[in-house]
């Protein structure tokens, strides 16, 4: 019988894998939350899969965050994983330059990568290395950008049917 | 089955296919929804399918970056608009998680009546739809006269019957009135008994075991490896609840089960929202009794302390100062939020539905992400369907409980 598995056993486990690469581990309200670089991402997650004790089998979510003020780390992929049958989450993260936008995708790992590794195409132009079907999947086909960025904003700014001053824009 | 190849004299230039491909949907009865599927065909038999989503996706994640946390709750209202006020109850636990706010123990059980109301309205909906799909129209109209008593009661606790916009940050905007709690009455001594006569109707039903049984079936390993949770994912054998893996909302007060299924086909998909119907009754009964029993003021209260988000009485504004100050800071979004990072999830009608919230400490998120659970599992919906007959892929597609608009966002 296996101890219960807790947030410092997997921070310990992986330390001991792959020390400087696994940083900036957090707790922020309970969950386990840990940073690595981008090439690393599928061979953490395989380890984090394939060990008998840690078995993050299932992924909950993946989605990105667009920070438009760190250079050379503009883009975060988010991965929320979690161990069932301990019943215990984590959170890893991999930073990416939005020139070269290329993270490797989890769909080896996980069929359900497939469709939120699209939307977060779809939305941040995240490019996905090895994705079976890397297009669009909310947006418009022709859609030329990627709307979640911060650098588009909420309303369409070429709009001239507005009066900003009375909107309180002026 | 030999094989027989028709020929049928094309015209010049023509390519000859030995499979047919059938456009299904954006807006075809039986998707209940408007999404597409393109299906390859042999004869009857569905050789591949492709599907297409996405028709009415709203930016939901982007409007929420330039609204406040309350203005946000109207935005939830239209992911899963069959229990909307499961998402409402889902994004208040998210922004009270975030700002450490302490719900009293009334608010949570009130919530848990309606967040149940929902969950069955919800099953409701989408085991008719077999029903419907599999040729029972009865069943369908006859439990509409109990979502519509569900939809009495949201009327009367907060207004709205389909995209309920119920409760805020701490609590709910007005206490339940008597004619509320008269109507859960009603609906407490007079569901059990149309329940029971729904099941009858199908679950031993020769014509509907043999419609759903065997079709649409997936594995335990395989719906895991697809995200599948909630219903879904329990009638592949899989006890994973949200209520009981991380309780909110006090869910750790009530006794109740989860159903498991064991293949995962469309036949177990029915029983087990047929069961968690069941269990929903339970909680409620449960959760009834529990707030009937309190006594003082704690069987008053309706919301928490938390005068920073939680908008005071009309009264009140109109004649007290501290009232009309945090109305104002409120109505004008100047209060900040603490900055974090919250994942918070509860067990939608139709799978884990999680809120992802980054905040910075302004006003607004600076990223929201909606987990939304049908999304993911609709991926795996060609593997379900393929092989099988095209009329089981109907059913299998109801059986899914797919809302487009928790799928498009």
């Amino acid at each position: 019988m296996n101890m219960a598995l807790s947030n410092e056993r997997i921070q310990q486990k992986l330390t001991e894998k792959f020390g400087e690469a696994v940083y900036g581990f957090e707790e922020p309200y309970g969950l386990l939350s840990f940073e690595t670089a981008k090439e690393n991402n599928l061979k953490v997650m395989q380890f984090l899969y394939d060990d008998a004790e840690l078995g993050f089998h299932f992924l909950t979510d993946l989605c990105a965050v667009n920070y438009p003020d760190q250079p050379g780390r503009e883009l975060a992929v988010v991965y929320h994983l979690h161990n069932l049958s301990e019943n215990i989450r984590l959170r890893m993260k991999v930073f990416t330059g939005i020139q070269t936008p290329d993270v490797y995708t989890a769909t080896s790992l996980f069929s359900s990568a497939n469709w939120m590794e699209r939307e977060t195409y779809d939305f941040f132009g995240v490019n996905f290395v090895g994705h079976p079907n890397l297009k669009r999947i909310l947006n418009v086909d022709e859609m030329d950008y990627f709307p979640l960025r911060k650098e588009y904003p909420l309303e369409d700014q070429t709009r001239i049917d507005k009066d900003d001053e009375m909107f309180g824009r002026g | 089955m030999t094989e027989q190849h028709h020929h049928i004299k094309l015209p010049e230039g023509s390519i000859e296919k030995q499979t047919t491909t059938l456009n299904m949907g954006p807006t075809h009865p039986a998707t209940h929804g408007v999404f597409q599927n393109i299906m390859e065909l042999d004869g009857e038999r569905v050789v591949s399918a492709d599907s297409t989503v996405g028709y009415i996706h709203r930016a939901f994640e982007k409007i929420a970056e330039r609204r406040p946390l309350y203005q946000i709750t109207p935005l939830t209202d239209r992911l899963n608009y069959c229990s909307s006020p499961i998402n409402n109850m889902g994004w208040h636990h998210t922004c009270e998680k975030l700002l450490g706010v302490q719900t009293p123990k009334r608010v949570d059980y009130l919530r848990i009546i309606i967040m149940e109301l929902a969950r069955i309205a919800d099953h409701l909906i989408c085991n008719s739809i077999v029903g419907v799909d599999t040729g029972a129209y009865t069943g369908f109209l006859y439990v509409m006269q109990y979502r519509e008593l569900i939809y009495e009661i949201y009327e009367e606790v907060c207004g709205s019957r389909l995209t309920t916009n119920i409760g805020r940050i701490g609590g709910f905007e007005r206490n339940f009135t008597d004619t509320a709690f008269k109507k859960i009455e009603k609906f407490l001594t007079e569901y059990p008994k149309v329940l029971k006569e729904f099941e009858n109707l199908f679950a031993r039903n020769r014509i509907f075991m043999e419609r759903t049984m065997g079709t649409g079936g997936i594995s335990a390993e395989r719906a895991l490896n697809y995200g599948f949770t909630g219903p879904n994912l329990r009638a592949a054998g899989v006890d994973y609840d949200v209520r009981i893996h991380a309780p909110y909302s006090s869910y750790q007060d009530f006794d109740f089960t989860i159903p498991v299924g064991k293949t995962g086909d469309n036949y177990d998909r029915f029983l087990v929202r047929n069961e968690e119907m069941w269990q929903s009754l339970s909680l409620i009964q449960q959760a009834y009794h529990k707030i009937q029993d309190m006594k003082g003021t704690e069987a008053d209260v309706y919301h928490a302390d938390v005068p920073e988000y939680y908008l005071p009485k009309k009264e009140d504004v109109y004649t007290k100062m501290e009232a009309l100050i945090w109305h104002f800071k409120i109505i004008m979004g100047e209060v900040d939020m603490p900055k974090g990072e919250v994942y918070h999830s509860v067990e939608g009608g139709n799978g884990e539905l999680g809120f992802y919230l980054i905040s910075d400490g302004g006003r607004a998120p600076f990223r929201l992400h909606f987990r939304r659970p049908c999304f993911i599992y609709y991926q795996a919906y060609p593997e379900l369907v393929k092989g099988g007959m095209l009329s089981d892929a109907i059913v299998t597609m109801s059986s899914l409980n797919l809302i487009a608009g928790e799928m498009d966002a």
